[in-house]
């Protein structure tokens, strides 16, 4: 029974719980909105143009578009965040002050806008081909042929793909930490973490999952959601028809001129 | 033949009485190519305005390559093409497409958009017609295919049938010169068949030029001014209808039309 009580007390103290829950509430979780959001925002906005640029069909488009998505897709997050939050500091300081906030934000909104770069990419490119080639056939350039009709297919077909690319974003914002925030600019994680150091016991910790868990839990559910709508389309089940009711529609409406017996 | 037509009064051309002013297209030696290899080659037609020529022949010989190569969705290697008598390919192709409408054999309808706005679309942002004055030109095309009650209507919620027709309607809103059918009938239902065709004769009866490669050979005995057998990339023999069906000259039509009649 003593483990079972240590364990408890380790990850179940409900007093050390409640006692970080005001910052977990209006520190924590505050950052790790702001920083996810924002993360996510960028990452959309710069995922949609490297989305571009790696499908043009100008070759000094495309292969910046894929070193990039290339670099900071196949880099691990922890060390993109140190690089960039450490090195760049320097530079930071000069426009946002010493805070490295702002340096977090940015390179994980590099490292998502890789990823969904990749997502828009392969929702754009499972458009059919017909599609834009409507479109050139009524005149339209390609840049117009893409911003009214393929792209926004594209990105309807991946919703759940970007909704996943959120999750993962808000978890990593958790890494931020590494760099050093201040006291109010502490995420979830951070301060979990801290409480847990202070008081030492992990429960704090846990109350930091449950938080991320609150979050993200739910959202796979959205996911689950629009995928499953997605699929099956809202399309509304209808009565039975018949193609000859059609026939007799053409020769209320139609009024061309028709030789008779055309066809069949 | 019935002579109501609800393509007329506007856009009835007042010194001809027919509601469409279609344009002569005339190919000149045009070779198309993929890479290497040669998919049209060395073709030459004519086809006089208002007029409606069919392109027969079996699967692969180049019937919609050529297609595509007379507005351009594929490039042409060589060889020229002639709208209303001026060459168009120093002009930049969307101009040229402009000019010229295209059915596919898929529809190729805009999934998101509902029937009305497939067919306002580039009038809207192509021409530049205002939004309200695309929708109502729209609507009157719609009305011209027997839709107008499925304006709403998103492409899934359409036949295939209806989808072609708006498909039509939709190339029309362009005000085309010609239009060019790319086996438009050909992934229909079989009791679909006859209305788009019908639609596409009525089309051609008043006065537009049209290109149709088809596999609809009661249509192009009926309908088409004149036939076009193509074979492997060639045009083999070319001749009015009646002419071309009943009296084939080549060996490689006749056995063709053997397998297919």
């Amino acid at each position: 029974m003593d483990a079972l009580e240590t364990l408890s007390r380790t990850f179940l103290d409900f007093g050390a719980m409640v006692q970080v829950l005001p910052q977990l509430l209006r520190v924590g979780l505050l950052n790790t909105l702001i920083i996810s959001v924002s993360a996510t925002v960028i990452g959309i906005v710069l995922g949609m143009l490297l989305a571009i640029c790696s499908i043009s069909p100008t070759r000094w488009l495309r292969l910046p578009a894929r070193a990039f998505t290339d670099l900071f897709r196949g880099l691990p997050a922890i060390l993109t965040i140190l690089l960039i939050g450490q090195g760049l500091a320097r530079f930071s300081q000069e426009i946002f002050g010493p805070s490295p906030y702002p340096l977090g934000i940015f390179a994980l909104s590099l490292i998502s806008s890789a990823y969904i770069g990749e997502i828009f990419r392969a929702g754009i490119q499972s458009v059919e081909k017909g599609q834009l080639e409507a479109c050139r056939a009524l005149g339209m350039g390609y840049a117009r042929a893409m911003a009214l009709v393929v792209v926004p297919q594209g990105i309807r077909r991946v919703l759940p793909a970007l909704v996943n690319q959120f999750i993962a974003i808000i978890k990593d914002s958790s890494l931020v930490y590494f760099l050093g925030l201040l006291v109010g600019e502490r995420e979830l994680f951070r301060v979990g973490q801290d409480a847990a150091v202070l008081s030492g016991n992990l429960s704090p910790l846990v109350a930091a999952g449950v938080f991320y868990l609150i979050i993200t839990v739910p959202l796979t559910h959205l996911v689950n959601f629009i995928d499953e709508r997605f699929r099956s389309g809202r399309r509304k089940a209808t009565a039975p028809t018949s193609g000859l009711k059609e026939i007799e529609e053409m020769d209320n409406g139609v009024a061309v001129n028709t030789p008779a017996g055309v066809g069949h | 033949m019935s002579a109501k037509t609800s393509f007329d009064s506007k856009r009835r051309a007042p010194e001809t009485g027919v509601p469409f002013q279609g344009a002569s297209l005339e190919l000149r030696n045009l070779s198309l190519a993929y890479g290497q290899i040669q998919v049209v080659r060395d073709m030459s037609l004519t086809v006089r305005p208002g007029t409606t020529t069919c392109i027969i022949g079996p699967s692969g010989s180049g019937k919609s390559t050529l297609l595509r190569g007379v507005n351009r969705l594929h490039e042409p290697a060589s060889g020229d093409i002639l709208v209303g008598g001026r060459s168009v390919l120093d002009d930049p192709p969307d101009a040229l497409r402009r000019r010229v409408g295209m059915v596919f054999q898929h529809f190729n309808l805009f999934p998101d958009h509902t029937a009305l706005d497939n067919v306002a679309l580039a009038p809207w942002h192509v021409k530049g017609k205002g939004r309200k004055a695309a929708r109502h030109l729209a609507m009157e095309r719609l009305r011209d295919v027997g839709l107008e009650e499925r304006s709403e209507h998103r492409p899934r919620d359409l036949s295939g049938g209806q989808q072609q027709r708006v498909a039509i309607a939709r190339a029309l809103a362009m005000e085309p010169e010609i239009m060019l059918f790319d086996e438009a009938t050909s992934a229909l239902d079989p009791e679909l068949v006859k209305g788009v065709l019908d639609l596409m004769a009525g089309l051609g009866a008043s006065g537009m030029t049209m290109l149709v490669v088809t596999h609809e050979m009661g249509f192009a005995k009926k309908v088409a001014d004149q036939v076009v057998f193509m074979d492997e990339g060639e045009v083999v023999e070319v001749g009015e209808p009646e002419r071309l069906f009943n009296d084939p000259q080549s060996p490689r039509l006749q056995r063709f039309l053997s397998e297919v009649l």
